[in-house]
């Protein structure tokens, strides 16, 4: 019961410091270089691992797909099972995954030690509201980075598919058969859908990073402990939160 | 340039504060129990007392970073506890430890404030974030990251964000804590010569004993989360309370040592 209730305490101080945080929007523009800021560390530097990652996901995902659809006869269909894989599930997925890994825990251990630093209080003390300089920017260029993000890794995914379709003798689907059936089974909503998903799985990552590195207490051990929470709460709300979005955009 | 060159007053009235039986309670430990008292516009007053015995917890309430149990503190009229009164009254908090942000240099440390309340502009900024430095002499420090510096320069670099916000009431957590005596000393002037040059009200909370002593115009001593005494600092110097009088000048015992005492206190 009281875990219940200590679950429900910080969703509602999680709502509560979104609140506050939508009430300093007007001060984005003033933010501006902290957004930037922002935006090259969730963007430009998460970047190059979605891109191996996905790469390889596409890739093994067609590797599978080949030798499964094989018996099926249904090889040339690899193309849209893989794109369309990637755009409504795997790259969505991944990217909020790689984002909560490399970022968020980032974010938390920055936020905890600030706070346990009394940075945070600090900056309290002296009317500078901490939602307003070290939330907002964080939120707003995650909304901005993870369609980027995305887009990127589902380019990725197909490529690593086509050159595995085109290069493994037990498969041998060239590129262009390929991407002429992934084309033809995508649908922009399949796009948009998934890019929905991402700023949903992004919003969500950095909230629960900035609530938890915001609301660490004692000292340099809790840190990490806030660091374990923040990656193990995001990780459990991203696989929750697509099943759910799924039921809805399906 | 010196501690005499100092900051212009603050533009807005300095401010006293009002302490009303306040209690704090975490769990069931009571931190402060009924504490009451007065700092008045302009003065120095030292809060001294032993450690554990709620100083912290006290300047906390006032500058509203703890909710009182029960009781009020106010700062001229206003509840500090409320947020909106940090935007009616400025109030410069120097922490223990300085609280610095780590990942500005001395210059943007100074900067923040006037920046995000919009004080001008990066002339006029630059011109009071050098000003500020310069009073405290660490014109050399201004490129420099927190973790370049030594304790006293942290613990003047604090002092100098909080000159750049022109308080009305400054508040200082153990500022000689851990400094060499001479750094002590520096610090302590610098207390004095704020006060006397820009007229803000200075809450000082330390065990430093010449501190309080020399430059206080009123001293509190709280022992176990209650106000002991409050008087000048003379009343001090002739006090007959034992536990006081302990605390003010502790001699050593080693046939009764009091670690032994706190061994028994325990069982």
């Amino acid at each position: 019961m009281n875990s219940f209730l200590a679950i429900c305490e910080s969703f509602g101080s999680a709502l509560c410091m979104l609140g506050r945080t939508a009430r300093y929007l007007n001060t984005l523009p003033r933010q501006f270089p902290r957004f930037i800021e922002q935006c090259y560390l969730i963007g430009y530097t998460t970047m190059p691992i979605v891109t191996i990652l996905c790469f390889f996901i596409g890739s093994a995902l067609a590797q599978q797909s080949g030798y499964s659809m094989e018996n099926f006869g249904a090889k040339q269909f690899i193309g849209a099972l893989v794109g369309l894989s990637m755009v409504r599930e795997l790259g969505p997925v991944m990217v909020a995954i790689l984002v909560a890994g490399r970022v968020g825990s980032a974010i938390t251990a920055e936020l905890a030690s600030m706070k346990v630093y009394q940075e945070v209080d600090a900056l309290v003390t002296m009317d500078i509201p901490p939602e307003r300089i070290l939330v907002l920017p964080r939120l707003a260029a995650v909304l901005v980075m993870m369609p980027v993000l995305t887009v990127i890794a589902n380019l990725c995914g197909w490529y690593g598919g086509a050159l595995v379709c085109q290069y493994t003798k037990s498969i041998s689907v060239d590129s262009e058969s390929y991407f002429a059936v992934l084309k033809r089974f995508m649908a922009v909503r399949d796009v948009s859908d998934g890019l929905l998903k991402a700023e949903v799985f992004g919003f969500v990552v950095i909230t629960i990073c900035c609530h938890i590195g915001l609301n660490t207490r004692g000292g340099p051990r809790e840190i990490g402990a806030s660091l374990t929470k923040a990656i193990v709460t995001s990780l459990i709300f991203i696989l929750v939160l697509d099943y759910f979005i799924n039921e809805i955009l399906i | 340039m010196s501690t005499a060159d100092i900051a212009p007053p603050s533009p807005r009235p300095t401010v006293g504060i009002t302490v009303a039986h306040l209690t704090k309670k975490f769990a069931n430990v009571t931190v402060l129990n009924d504490v009451s008292f007065e700092v008045r516009p302009g003065e120095i007053f030292c809060l001294m007392g032993p450690s554990g015995s709620g100083k912290t917890v006290l300047l906390k309430h006032i500058v509203g970073l703890e909710i009182p149990t029960s009781g009020q503190v106010h700062i001229g009229e206003f509840d500090a506890s409320d947020p909106a009164t940090r935007a009616k009254v400025r109030l410069a908090f120097v922490f223990q430890a300085g609280a610095l942000f780590n990942s500005m240099t001395v210059y943007d440390n100074l900067a923040l404030y006037p920046r995000e309340h919009r004080l001008g502009g990066e002339p006029a900024i630059r011109e009071r974030v050098m000003h500020a430095l310069s009073i405290l002499s660490l014109e050399k420090a201004v490129a420099k990251m927190p973790s370049e510096l030594s304790g006293g320069m942290r613990r003047r670099v604090a002092i100098a964000r909080a000159l750049v916000m022109e308080p009305q009431l400054l508040l200082y957590d153990e500022p000689t804590a851990e400094l060499d005596p001479i750094l002590g000393a520096t610090i302590i002037e610098i207390i004095a010569t704020l006060r006397e040059h820009t007229a803000v009200t200075s809450l000082v909370v330390t065990h430093d004993r010449s501190l309080a002593l020399s430059i206080a115009d009123r001293v509190a001593i709280i022992m176990d989360g209650r106000i002991r005494a409050v008087g000048v600092p003379e009343d001090f110097k002739r006090t007959t309370d034992p536990a006081i009088t302990d605390f003010l000048n502790p001699l050593i015992d080693l046939k009764h040592p009091r670690f032994k005492q706190l061994e028994n206190d325990h069982e």
